[in-house]
């Protein structure tokens, strides 16, 4: 069994030894960067890693030069998930056999994808990751856009929000349709633990990615990943619209423990309006049309049900 | 966890897919991520069997596409142990793009495929669709004609493939039904035989290799990618065929069977030849040998090796025969078939005169008759005594309708 490693404050946190080096290409402000670090920075066990194509993946491993000081892997968009499921699979074969090189450790097998690789193209090979059991974490880097083929929308684009495939235009206010609850899809494969992060969040963030290894089985993870570029806000912002994105409900923080038991980790003293959350965020701009009004007042309504679902989920205990 | 050695008698009566199964059985392979297609189920399903019954151990993942078994090997393999599959057509289709992964990735997986036609219209039997896919694909491909050589080839493939200086994937084809279904006699290895034979997996660039941690699968650009692709390409054509005799003379000396790069029959005075792979090989070489008591002095040339494509040896074995026929099983859609144009261009700037024509057979399943032979040997002939090509260029054999014909 591995030890649970013991983080004290930020400033510790932020400087454990980094796996995940600062030399790589993504955006200045990318929150990806911020969450892949913390996600590693959970433990101190060997990791053996994938990225699916995406941002992620080709800005930290362009021949010859690579930003990870771990064991990692990327195969193609759809399939980080089985590419660690398969490493994993060899993990548990060398070790029955006793052909392992350092048999004493005890890896961590993560995969990182966006949302375009994981509520689309991945979905697949996801949902058979989870339902097979294999002892992997799956990590949504969700920018809610497919960033790094320049602002197409994904099934976790949210209504309202402008893509260059759901452009918001002189008839039309952009993406008609709400994003896919992939917490909830992946919950129901009974997988040990499935949660949503925040990346300003970081105690949160680091309880529950050590939660996720300590669990035998599958573990799914969505990680809000305010996208500077796709979003369009100020690079040193990402931090402030992370804390508009969790505290106005739009990304309540929960955790769904053995597919049924759904706790919510983190409750806002000061519920923000989800207006700001819109306003900050230039995809939103043209909601604030006077004929597109109706839509925040929609959004409003749709987060209000949402977290009264997830506290009705709590307080059921099933 | 330990398995048992299962007793083999020296000859077994197997079809190809459970003569594959028993060569992975024997390899003692590490990790088999898989997903079920007609015809090459089998193959799974008896490794399957032997895990349930204790005669291997590792791990069998039994995925939800073929895309994802692809994905799942190379994940495996890159953790560092010995990897194995299989599939056919559609699932060989959807897989392709993790073929040219695996290899552009360098990593020493072996595939058995079962060859059968790819849809529409939809069809479950033989012909050459899928092995054609594969064939630009970096992957080593070596062809089984029967039961016997789709469990040899097996031991041939991971010794070639995880080699060192090679590190590239290989292909097992067998002709789905013909080969995979029929039961024939095999000739077996004994387990600690066949095992000793691959040896045991000597990981390189493993991910389960903590202490020197690696990046596999980078992004390489037009500053880099040309180089990566252009090395692939120059360890196939220069690296492979060494290694693969290497090990086909190691394999004579432990079973006393011989396989080539190319296999030839009668060739060695023939003035008519025909080049074709897989069971239609052994059809040609029974028909080759009444042909010559007919008085045509036939041969036949049969590929061992698709890829790398044996160039140098096409040439040297072809060089006076003076009418060749060429047998595609795989639509040409739009052009004279692939093998067709390999051997043509194999031939070009050589001194050679020989009359070559082409022919495509055997779609979907449809058999390939002695008849067929006996009338492509007589055209063939025909040819050689005319000093000129009497028929289309292409033609096909054994198709209803108007006779269709090109060129």
């Amino acid at each position: 069994m591995s030890e649970m490693k013991k983080i004290k404050n930020l400033k510790e946190f932020s400087t454990s030894a980094d796996r995940f080096e600062g030399a790589n290409l993504l955006c200045p402000g990318c929150a990806h960067s911020i969450i892949v670090r913390e996600v590693l920075n959970a433990t101190n066990d060997d990791l053996v890693l994938s990225a699916s194509t995406g941002c992620l993946e080709v800005c930290t491993a362009v021949y010859p030069y690579t930003s990870w000081d771990a064991s990692w892997i990327h195969i193609g968009f759809e399939n980080g998930s089985t590419a660690v499921a398969g490493a994993e699979a060899m993990y548990k074969a060398l070790k029955n056999k006793g052909r392992l090189k350092q048999p004493d450790r005890n890896p961590k097998f993560v995969s990182f994808a966006g949302d375009g690789a994981s509520y689309d193209i991945g979905f697949q090979w996801i949902s058979g990751c989870m339902e097979r059991g294999h002892n992997i974490m799956h990590v949504v880097l969700d920018n809610e856009v497919y960033a790094n083929t320049g602002g197409q929308r994904s099934s976790s684009t949210p209504i309202g929000s402008s893509a260059t495939t759901a452009p918001a235009g002189r008839v039309s206010y952009g993406e008609k349709r709400n994003k896919k609850d992939m917490v909830s899809i992946m919950a129901s494969h009974h997988i040990p633990y499935a949660a949503q992060v925040a990346p300003n969040k970081w105690k949160d963030m680091v309880k529950k990615i050590q939660h996720g290894f300590s669990v035998d089985g599958p573990v799914f993870i969505n990680a809000v990943s305010p996208c500077t570029t796709e979003w369009k806000f100020d690079p040193k912002d990402t931090m402030m619209i992370t804390d508009l994105a969790t505290d106005s409900l739009v990304f309540p923080l929960y955790e769904i423990i053995d597919g049924h038991e759904l706790n919510i980790t983190y409750r806002p003293k000061n519920v923000v309006p989800v207006e700001e959350y819109l306003a900050a965020q230039g995809r939103f701009k043209h909601l604030f049309k006077d004929e597109y009004k109706y839509l925040i007042k929609e959004w409003q309504e749709r987060v209000d049900a949402n977290w009264a679902y997830l506290n009705r989920r709590e307080e059921a205990r099933v | 966890m330990a398995f048992d050695k299962m007793e083999l008698r020296d000859i077994e009566v197997w079809d190809g897919n459970f003569a594959a199964a028993q060569a992975l059985r024997q390899c003692q392979i590490d990790v088999v991520a898989a997903y079920p297609i007609t015809p090459s189920t089998p193959i799974v399903e008896g490794y399957a069997k032997f895990l349930a019954d204790g005669y291997v151990e590792g791990e069998f993942v039994m995925v939800e596409s073929e895309h994802a078994a692809m994905s799942g090997c190379i994940g495996a393999a890159a953790a560092g142990g010995r990897v194995a599959t299989a599939t056919s057509s559609q699932g060989f289709a959807l897989m392709v793009e993790t073929l040219y992964q695996a290899s552009g990735m360098r990593l020493p997986i072996v595939l058995n495929v079962v060859n059968r036609a790819l849809a529409a219209p939809l069809n479950v039997n033989g012909d050459h669709s899928d092995m054609y896919l594969g064939r630009d694909s970096g992957w080593i491909q070596l062809d089984a004609y029967c039961p016997q050589d789709a469990y040899d080839l097996n031991f041939i493939a991971f010794k070639v493939s995880e080699d060192h200086e090679v590190r590239l994937p290989c292909m097992v084809h067998q002709d789905g039904f013909m080969t995979s279904h029929t039961a024939q006699g095999v000739k077996t290895l004994t387990d600690d035989q066949g095992y000793g034979f691959v040896g045991e997996y000597k990981p390189m660039n493993d991910m389960l290799d903590f202490e020197h941690p690696v990046t596999h699968g980078v992004q390489t650009e037009e500053d880099w990618h040309f180089e990566h692709k252009a090395r692939q390409h120059n360890d196939l054509m220069t690296k492979v065929f060494p290694k693969i005799e290497a090990a086909f003379d190691a394999f004579e000396k432990l079973s006393g069977r011989k396989y080539n790069i190319v296999e030839k029959y009668d060739m060695d005075d023939a003035d008519v030849s025909v080049v074709c792979m897989g069971t239609s090989v052994e059809t040609a070489r029974e028909v080759a040998t009444e042909m010559r008591a007919k008085g045509i002095k036939a041969g036949v040339v049969g590929l061992r090796v698709i890829r790398p494509f044996p160039f140098m040896q096409i040439q040297e074995v072809l060089k006076d025969v003076k009418a060749i026929a060429v047998l595609d099983r795989s639509s040409p859609n739009g052009a004279p078939g692939m093998l067709f144009n390999e051997i043509a261009g194999c031939l070009f700037n050589t001194d050679t005169k020989a009359l070559l024509s082409g022919y495509v057979y055997g779609l979907g399943g449809r058999d390939l008759t002695k008849k067929h032979l006996v009338d492509l040997f007589t055209e063939l002939q025909a040819n050689v005594d005319a000093g000129k090509i009497l028929t289309p260029l292409q033609q096909f054999i054994g198709v209803r309708g108007p006779k269709l014909s090109f060129l």
